[in-house]
């Protein structure tokens, strides 16, 4: 296992910048989900790490060994890092063992056992080894995939959108099975996603990018709980966003005075919520009060969409047992503490634009 | 809008970044770079000749050549041969393309096969046939009925294949908003057509202009048999390089004006997926003279030879069949069309590969001056590469090496198209991929880019194969003294009135060529160029 340091790296594809300065250090051992919209250039770091491409500027550095850097760019069969693409990549010229065995040394690729073993531990049934990759699932082809990268015992592996073709039902059991194997394996992985239930559940740390570059790196809860700014909260989960007024340990807004859940200068601010923090109840006395505009009901639970007084939508996640209906007036409680962020902060109107974007 | 509220995932899956595809460029493959070049200027090398010697010639000297009665007549005659064949192409191309796929004609697949057969017989042979039973068709009509009945699959092939691809949800909803059927075919089935009509009628005025055999066996004189009595008269006149030029000028001329009137409207299919097959038009008391007519045109496109053939067959083998040398011929033909597979599948891979690999002006470039100096006539080509080796190259002249460049320069297009399509199945994806489980370059040619290439390498190979077998003119001119193939054998036992001799290895051509047939009536959307 080692550890990954990216340091200062850009890279542009003709005029246009993809990454403008990222730094990230990935643990040995560690397994990291690189979280970000479309075309915000994770992918293009993930090649860089690889070796596919070389930074415009900037470090790479894979377990103390400089790979790419000033001068210095070792070529990706030299780095030792193995790499799962988009929907599975499989040779298909070779059936299932000729591919997990790939990258083995020679006089290791007609070892069945060998091959029995890496199929295993991605949790696959021995006998598919004489398949042809077309006869596979998208799932399995995933899991022969990863087998494949961690045959040369690689000490990193990466992971691009792995999941984003399986449906959901295989998506769910396909990520478990890749968590159980990484683990078991070791390596220090490095997935990519636009998924940030993905992210959240399966790594142990969250690097957010968003145009070029690296906002925040934090695990997944206090990623999700106490987000760098409203567009990061925005992007990893739903939130509930108020205007508010900070009067001594307190922020005033439409639905009451809440408590902070870090300090903040008294005066304007914007507060975060999750939805999850709503409570609704039958309308009573001293409680805000907002209507109910629509359920989208899920079983386990339900979003239920509101309208404050002042005109104001917002949205509540309760679970699925008790819930109103579309035009009934409830009132509003928040549990826990709000997220301030100070008006005027340099990071406010970055969320205008890039909504408008 | 209000940043109250947003739903957590911005995106769904398969939305891929802006900026994901990588552009190896051309500065990382020099090597191959510089062998396409090279690919393209052998191409390029018979209309350069023909440019040069013309220029030399000064303007006196080419209007005293050109503007002259016979140019005139030649120019007449190969025009209104070419305007004719492309004409009545269409018509039955079209008409029994649509008979096949949109009605419910019986016998459907076996049509399809029969109506691409005439191609395993070269037109030389198919013009044999015609002359040897009916002396009497060496005149416009006969040359225009022989090389219709040669030509006609152009056309078929590809608007078969523009039918299959319709999209019947266009043609449903033309009818929802009121159409008649007449009215559908007109305005939404015919204008979806357009590019594989004109695909296919370019082929046929290309062949047309090009075509030597069956024409002079015929007596029908065009610029291809001007330039060949010319070149047996005179060797190498500056006669024979001015009517070359006019012909290369012809092409040229056919060549854009195809690309303008193909204009860059696209039509393919917008949806994803594949299309629903379309309801058949029932024929109800069509069907018998529908019948009729694809017996009629499978009659005389494909019995009429055959039975020639046979008859001939028949009455040579008690007189004139000499076995031996029918075998001898056959591994002459064999032997060299298989090295014109492998020199020619080679050329192509590196234009085929930076045409996928390193998309751009210079990778495009380099495969249209391929394919333009392939559309050059095989009269042309034969006659500069002889007077070019004859003048540059001495103790090159009548060796196998010129005659495998003609070939070369005449069938590249064949094999980059299917090199091509190779390329494209095997993404830059799998290279990376080999490359992370720490194999090198040269071991990732051997274990993952040839393996995905081979099937297309190996079809690539056979089209050129299978197209050498019976190419005729340019073998004519460059072959090595005391070499003959099938095609010029055939040729001069032929010229010499000997039918019973020719006929075998006549025989032997339409079955070499029978497998091609059959993969094209199978794939039909590959393979139609040259």
């Amino acid at each position: 296992m080692s550890s990954l340091t990216v340091t200062g790296v850009t890279k542009s594809y003709g005029a246009t910048p993809v990454l403008t300065g990222v730094d990230l250090h990935v643990p040995g051992g560690g397994f990291t989900a690189l979280l970000g919209p479309s075309g915000c250039g994770k992918t293009t770091l993930l090649r860089l790490i690889a070796g596919f491409d070389d930074p415009d500027t900037g470090t790479v550095d894979v377990g103390g060994r400089l790979v790419a850097g000033p001068g210095r760019s070792v070529a990706a069969r030299r780095r030792r890092i193995g790499f799962v693409p988009q929907e599975g990549g499989l040779f298909p010229h070779l059936p299932v063992a000729g591919n997990v065995a790939f990258g083995l040394p020679r006089r290791q690729r007609r070892d069945r056992g060998r091959v029995a073993e890496l199929l295993a531990l991605v949790g696959l049934d021995p006998a598919l080894a004489d398949r042809s990759p077309h006869q596979l699932s998208g799932g399995q082809q995933q899991r022969v995939a990863l087998a494949r990268a961690l045959a040369p015992e690689p000490s990193l592996v990466l992971l691009d959108e792995p999941f984003s073709s399986l449906d959901a039902s295989l998506r769910e059991e396909t990520r478990q099975a890749v968590v159980d194997a990484l683990r078991a394996s070791g390596a220090t992985a490095v997935l990519v996603t636009h998924d940030q239930a993905e992210a959240l559940s399966m790594a142990d740390e969250v690097a957010v990018l968003r145009r070029g570059r690296l906002v925040q790196l934090a695990d997944p809860r206090t990623l999700y709980r106490s987000p760098r700014d409203l567009d990061v909260a925005s992007f990893v989960g739903e939130s509930v966003v108020l205007d508010a007024e900070v009067r001594a340990g307190q922020a005033h807004t439409a639905l009451g005075a809440l408590a902070l859940e870090r300090p903040c200068p008294d005066g304007p601010a914007r507060v975060l919520l999750r939805p999850e923090q709503l409570r609704l109840a039958p309308v009573e006395g001293g409680v805000p009060v907002a209507r109910v505009r629509s359920v989208d009901f899920f079983g386990h639970d339900a979003r239920v969409r509101l309208e404050l007084p002042s005109g104001l939508a917002c949205s509540a996640r309760l679970e699925g047992w008790d819930l109103p209906v579309a035009g009934e007036d409830v009132s509003v409680r928040v549990v826990g503490a709000a997220l301030p962020f100070p008006a005027g902060a340099p990071d406010a109107p970055a969320v205008a634009q890039v909504r408008g974007a | 809008m209000s940043p109250a509220a947003r739903p957590g995932a911005p995106a769904g899956p398969g939305t891929p970044g802006p900026v994901r595809a990588r552009r190896p460029g051309l500065r990382r493959t020099p090597v191959t770079l510089l062998l396409a070049a090279a690919v393209a200027a052998l191409a390029l090398l018979p209309l350069g000749y023909i440019a040069v010697s013309t220029a030399g010639l000064g303007w006196s000297g080419i209007r005293e050549l050109v503007l002259r009665p016979r140019v005139g007549e030649l120019l007449w005659n190969t025009a209104r041969l070419a305007g004719g064949t492309v004409v009545l192409c269409a018509v039955l191309g079209v008409g029994a393309a649509w008979l096949v796929e949109r009605t419910s004609v019986p016998g459907r697949r076996v049509w399809h096969v029969l109506l691409v057969a005439p191609l395993a017989v070269p037109a030389f042979v198919n013009s044999f046939a015609w002359i040897s039973l009916l002396p009497g068709v060496d005149t416009y009509a006969g040359a225009l009925l022989v090389v219709t009945l040669s030509y006609f699959p152009f056309v078929y092939l590809p608007v078969v294949a523009a039918f299959r691809g319709l999209d019947p949800a266009l043609e449903d909803t033309a009818r929802g908003l009121g159409l008649s059927s007449w009215a559908v075919f007109r305005r939404v089935q015919l204008p979806q057509l357009r590019v594989a009509l004109l695909g296919g009628s370019l082929l046929v005025a290309l062949h047309v202009l090009a075509e030597f055999g069956a024409l002079q066996m015929l007596r029908y004189p065009t610029f291809t048999t001007a330039i060949y009595d010319q070149y047996r008269a005179t060797f190498n006149g500056p006669g024979a390089t001015t009517l070359a030029g006019v012909l290369v000028l012809l092409c040229l001329f056919l060549l854009l004006a195809e690309l303008r009137l193909r204009g860059r409207r696209g039509y393919a299919r917008t949806g994803a997926g594949v299309a629903r097959p379309g309801r058949r038009v029932r024929l109800g008391a069509l069907t018998v003279p529908s019948l009729l007519a694809l017996a009629a045109l499978v009659g005389l496109s494909l019995a009429v030879p055959l039975a020639g053939l046979g008859t001939w067959l028949v009455r040579g083998s008690s007189t004139a069949l000499d076995l031996g040398a029918l075998a001898t011929t056959t591994g002459t033909t064999l032997g060299l069309a298989a090295a014109a597979a492998v020199v020619t599948t080679a050329m192509a891979l590196p234009t085929g590969w930076l045409a996928v690999r390193s998309r751009g002006r210079v990778a495009t470039l380099l495969e249209r001056s391929t394919y333009l100096g392939s559309s050059v006539p095989a009269i042309v080509i034969a006659l500069a590469l002889v007077t070019l080796a004859i003048r540059a190259t001495p103790w090159l002249y009548q060796t196998v090496p010129v005659l495998l460049a003609a070939y070369a320069i005449l069938f590249l297009p064949r094999a980059i198209v299917t090199v091509r399509a190779a390329v494209e199945q095997s993404p830059p994806l799998y290279d990376d991929v080999a490359a992370s489980l720490g194999s090198s370059a040269p071991d990732r040619l051997r274990r993952v880019t040839l393996p995905l290439l081979a099937p297309g390498i190996g079809a690539g190979a056979a089209l050129v194969f299978l197209a050498v077998v019976t190419e005729l003119t340019a073998t004519l001119l460059l072959a090595p003294t005391g070499t003959t193939t099938l095609a010029t054998a055939f040729w001069s036992a032929s010229s010499a009135l000997e039918y019973g001799a020719a006929a075998p290895y006549a025989v032997v051509m339409v079955l070499l060529s029978a497998p091609a047939t059959v993969l094209l009536s199978r794939d039909s959307s590959r393979g139609l160029t040259t």
